[in-house]
């Protein structure tokens, strides 16, 4: 039995458009999708999954119709299903793992717990179960999928939460990254800040903690008990070669802020964005794919160069699949060396060096190294660069004894704890860009390991 | 919300407000600036702390009108509410690092072009109040533009007014007044430069020869204001420095001006476009 097909814009038509890719399974269509699932003995689905969902127990209810049921059980393990089931690289995850991709295609794990979590936001009545206030008060710094995370599970513990976000919307990444065509913000993003809220948790936006406020204040003068800390990994990274500060060369950073956090691509929006004809994005994750589908529905021409091959394409695979059927054109084993000006100081072309795969390094993928005399010039007035982040330093920097390592990533343990007493912290901040997934996964962990520090003090 | 509690215009074109922003108003320090949004689909424009009230918890901004954001900020009346105000963000003016008693006898040397003139208010009242001699050059178009004169002159030992057309101060640019100190046998330990970005490059042309340190506060480009995007990275003794969390202030003598004033042009057409249909139906 071949996998229920699931339904989606056609790529010509949302090629212009910021509405949402695919449109998810409806209940007839996920309960057929739910009836492949051989309900494993030993699921290697969850083995896989970064928090253990119980992933044949929930696709279970989902056959027989039971879809409140459903809900409650992913509920167990992850506050944020409705986004999960639409960003997780489910490919290398639960479905990487499921014992029908052996021989054919797994079970399409990811969208059926999407179609819960819409169904349960559509039509159920939101539940909500709360322990008595215990007068104890937390802060959390950041309002990403970790600091949400974080802060629901203390919330429903009785504690007195406020998270405290420098931007003047909630949400990380998922409200200035990933874009409206894959994640929709009013109705998905909104509603699980709006359901953080419900809970009695107070999202201070326009924030900038070690400015406006630091860490130490919180703490000594604020009475916070605990301070939580996912700040996430925003500051972006360059290469450093020639040509990289051109009028018309963007972190994939500002160029995703622009459009989704300051929604530029909406003509009543007082931010300006750059819209070029040719436009060159440099890299091959989530963030490449995502600045080079929204420069391509803005109007422009897209090419990504990448470095090594198609197999290693950091991206979820679909995202990649989508990509091309949008009219996006990859160039692989492409390295830029330098950015081209013309007299104004704008740019006119990209230089970049054909590669290939050498020696396997230490993470045991074949290292890409250049063919000399290789280079090629492609025309391009628009560069964006999507090469990684790190984490912004500004919280360390003003936080008495909290340590950081290589890249500026926090130092913490797998629950959380930091080398400060009372400060823990997860997601981003500290495994340098990863994942929704393990970012809600930490916030969830540092939940538990607050309560136990606060009950234990 | 942030509410507007008080505002004026000083000229035609700048307005200075009072917001109320109490958690600015405590740790604002001078050099800073805060990011400001007037409404929903307003866009995130940077302005310098002009001035601040840890008292009555307000904040002060003094905002020119040059385009479609700053008509629509400089359009709300006391009373009305700016969607977002936060700060402050950037680094504070190098010497706020230093013991004050160590500030008392420095010489200051202020040059402060047209707008510049209000960022430059709170350091030289902060050095001027912890027994620093400070000096301060004003330039403007013309006498009807220059703004805060009487507040900027209960702040510093001696102001020079320069105007464009003469019609108030000395005839000329404030690169001549420099000069025309420096000959006059002024001695300064420290200059800083505020204003356009085409009048710090050529303040830093005029002071170079002179090996008297100078600091230039950046108004690039900006959207977040916190280290996130790189929009206002500019080139910093051959660095790449994002402006919003490694200045605004810096170096003058190793800031890539050039660089500067071409990435700040980089929207120009759509800005060009956007104050157009802004000002159809509008009388400001
Ligand atoms: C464009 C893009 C696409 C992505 N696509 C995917 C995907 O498809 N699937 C997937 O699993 N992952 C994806 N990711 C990665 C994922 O979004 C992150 O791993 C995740 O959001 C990290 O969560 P977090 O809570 O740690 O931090 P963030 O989501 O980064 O949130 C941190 C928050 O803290 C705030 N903050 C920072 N400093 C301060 C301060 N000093 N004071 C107050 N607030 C502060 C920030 O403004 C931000 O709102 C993508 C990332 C990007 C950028
Ligand atoms: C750290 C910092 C502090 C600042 N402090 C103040 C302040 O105290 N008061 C104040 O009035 N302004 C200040 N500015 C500048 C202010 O942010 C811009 O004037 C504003 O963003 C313009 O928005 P607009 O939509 O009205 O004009 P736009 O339509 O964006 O621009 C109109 C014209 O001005 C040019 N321009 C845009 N931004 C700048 C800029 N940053 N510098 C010079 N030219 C620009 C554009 O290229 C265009 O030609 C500061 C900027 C920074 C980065
Ligand atoms: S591995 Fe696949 S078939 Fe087995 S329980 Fe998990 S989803 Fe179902
Ligand atoms: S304004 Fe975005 S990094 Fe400076």
């Amino acid at each position: 039995m071949k996998r229920t097909p699931v339904r989606e814009q056609d790529p010509k038509v949302r090629a212009t458009n910021f509405k949402e890719v695919c449109l998810g399974y409806d209940a007839g269509e996920a309960m057929e999708e739910a009836s492949r699932c051989l309900n494993c003995k030993n699921p290697g689905c969850v083995k896989k999954c970064p928090v253990n969902i119980g992933i044949p127990r929930f696709i279970e209810q989902v056959k027989n119709g039971n879809f409140e049921e459903a809900f409650r059980i992913i509920s167990e393990d992850s506050s944020l299903p409705a986004i999960c089931g639409r960003v997780c690289p489910q490919e290398t995850q639960c479905e990487g793992n499921c014992i029908l991709g052996v021989k054919g295609e797994a079970v399409a794990i990811g969208k059926l717990e999407r179609f819960v979590a819409d169904y349960n936001r559509e039509n159920g009545t939101p539940v909500i179960e709360k322990a008595a206030p215990n007068g104890h008060k937390v802060a959390i710094v950041g309002s990403g999928p970790s600091g949400l995370a974080c802060a629901s599970d203390l919330a429903k513990a009785g504690y007195d939460v406020t998270i405290f976000e420098v931007l003047h919307k909630a949400g990380g990444v998922l409200q200035y990254g990933i874009p409206e065509f894959r994640l929709p913000k009013e109705t998905v993003v909104e509603h699980e800040i709006e359901n953080v809220r419900r809970l009695g948790v107070r999202i201070e936006t326009n924030v900038v903690i070690g400015r406006t406020l630091t860490v130490d204040q919180l703490m000594d003068k604020e009475g916070y008990e605990a301070v939580f800390i996912g700040s996430g990994a925003g500051l972006p990274r360059f290469m450093g070669i020639e040509g990289e500060n051109l009028n018309g060369v963007f972190s994939a950073n500002e160029y995703l802020t622009r459009s989704n956090l300051m929604r530029a691509f909406d003509p009543e929006s007082d931010t300006p964005i750059f819209i070029g004809k040719n436009t060159v994005v440099v890299g091959g994750g989530n963030v490449a794919m995502d600045a080079a589908r929204t420069a391509l529905r803005l109007g422009s021409n897209v090419t990504v160069v990448y470095r090594r091959t198609e197999a290693e394409l950091p991206a979820r695979a679909e995202e990649v699949h989508h990509a091309r059927e949008e009219g996006v054109v990859f160039r692989m084993l492409t390295n830029p060396v330098a950015i081209l000006g013309d007299e104004k100081g704008c740019v006119k072309a990209i230089r970049c060096i054909r590669m290939e795969l050498g020696e396997c390094d230490a993470s045991g993928r074949r290292s890409p190294v250049p063919v000399p005399g290789s280079e090629t010039d492609i025309e391009a007035d628009t560069v964006i660069m999507a090469l990684g982040t790190s984490p912004n330093p500004l919280i360390a920097n003003t936080t008495e004894g909290l340590q950081t390592e290589r890249h500026g990533c926090i130092v913490a343990d797998e629950s959380g704890v930091t080398t400060r007493p009372g400060v823990f912290a997860g997601g981003d901040a500290v495994t340098g860009a990863a994942t929704v997934i393990l970012a809600m996964g930490a916030g969830r962990k540092a939940a538990a390991a607050i309560d136990r520090y606060i009950k234990e003090k | 919300m942030y509410e507007i509690v008080f505002k004026k215009f000083l000229t035609p074109t700048i307005c200075l407000m009072e917001i109320d922003a109490p958690l600015v108003a405590t740790s604002a320090k001078p050099g800073q600036f805060v990011i400001v949004r007037a409404r929903e689909m307003g866009e995130r424009i940077p302005l310098t702390v002009c001035d601040f009230d840890p008292v009555k918890g307000t904040v002060t901004i003094v905002i020119q009108i040059i385009g479609a954001s700053s008509r629509i900020i400089c359009s709300l009346e006391q009373g009305d509410s700016l969607t977002d105000f936060v700060g402050p963000l950037g680094r504070p003016s190098d010497f706020m690092e230093e013991d004050p008693a160590s500030l008392k006898g420095r010489r200051y040397l202020f040059v402060a072009g047209g707008l510049g003139t209000a960022p430059v208010y709170p350091q030289a009242k902060y050095l001027h109040e912890h027994g620093a001699h400070v000096d301060v050059i004003v330039g403007a178009k013309t006498e009807s533009l220059i703004i805060m004169e009487e507040q900027m002159s209960e702040v510093c030992d001696n102001l020079h007014i320069c105007t464009d057309d003469g019609s108030k101060g000395h005839h000329g640019l404030v690169t001549e007044k420099i000069k025309l100190l420096l000959e006059s046998g002024a001695a300064y330990d420290q200059a800083v430069a505020i204003g356009p970005m085409i009048m710090m490059k050529f303040v830093a042309l005029t002071l170079k020869p002179t090996s008297i340190p100078l600091t230039v506060s950046l108004n690039t480009l900006m959207v977040d204001g916190t280290g996130m995007c790189g929009a206002c990275r500019v080139t910093v003794g051959g660095k790449v420095r994002f402006a919003c969390v490694e200045g605004p202030e810096f170096n003058a003598y190793e800031v890539d001006f050039d660089e500067a004033l071409r990435r700040q042009s980089l929207y120009r057409p759509q800005e060009i476009e956007a104050d157009h249909k802004c000002r159809i139906g509008r009388d400001l």
